[in-house]
């Protein structure tokens, strides 16, 4: 059972990727615990890391690093929103 | 009525008018906002317009919902576009009807501030340095938060 992953803006540029699957690793059920587990990739992916100014949402809703996680769900990080 | 669109194509602000009272008799007042492309002095030749299909209009959505629940509102329209848009050309639409124009102008002001920190959006401007990423601003956050004191504004 995996989630769907999602990039968005300058975040989907320096990462080059837009989306994947990734099989939920034991014990990461937490947009925080996915944070940390993410930002361990390589130096590119720590602007991931907790703390940092990426944005989360759990199935197109904003979700902060204590909001859970499960197999099917769609996750999606990118930067501050612009519009407007 | 409630409508929220992401879309490429232009609006006409006319038209939307027209849409926020048909068949209405008891709306006396309507608020519109129309955000433009900012360029010339700003540098930007293009801006191009980034969203999440699917979060966004839930956002929107959830945004006109919040306003309806604060303010006595006949109609609302938002409409954003995406893609590449040129300066001078028009980027965003806030229309509300209601029957009294204080709660027009409020619920236009407090739609537009919310979408501006809480839609996912993101711009990117082209300007002769290259292109860059619009990076969000504390104003905005701080326009947003004052509404959470809304209770003592009304």
């Amino acid at each position: 059972m995996s989630i769907k992953l999602l990039y968005f803006a300058s975040l989907r540029e320096s990462l080059g990727l837009a989306d994947e699957s990734l099989d939920l690793p034991e014990g990461v059920d937490t947009v925080g615990a996915l944070r940390a587990h993410l930002s361990g990739r390589s130096e590119t992916w720590g602007r991931l890391a907790p703390g940092h100014n990426v944005r989360a949402a759990v199935n197109q809703a904003m979700a902060g690093d204590d909001a859970s996680i499960k197999a099917g769900d769609e996750v999606a990080f990118f930067p501050p929103v612009t519009g407007g | 009525m409630r409508m929220v669109k992401v879309q490429e194509e232009d609006f006409d602000v006319g038209v939307l008018a027209r849409e926020l009272s048909a068949g209405r008799t008891d709306i006396g007042a309507i608020a519109t906002f129309v955000g433009l492309v900012r360029g010339a002095s700003d540098g930007v030749e293009e801006m191009t317009l980034e969203h999440y299909p699917g979060m966004t209009e839930k956002s929107l959505l959830d945004i006109v919902d919040e306003a309806q629940t604060r303010w006595q509102l006949m109609s609302t329209i938002v409409i954003h576009r995406v893609g590449a848009l040129q300066p001078g050309e028009q980027i965003v639409y806030v229309g509300v009807a209601s029957g009294h124009r204080g709660e027009a102008f409020a619920a236009c002001e407090f739609i537009m501030d919310y979408l501006k920190t809480r839609a996912p959006f993101w711009k990117k401007e082209k300007t002769p340095d290259g292109a860059r990423w619009v990076d969000a601003r504390d104003a905005d956050d701080s326009a947003a938060e004052r509404w959470n004191d809304v209770e003592a504004r009304r």
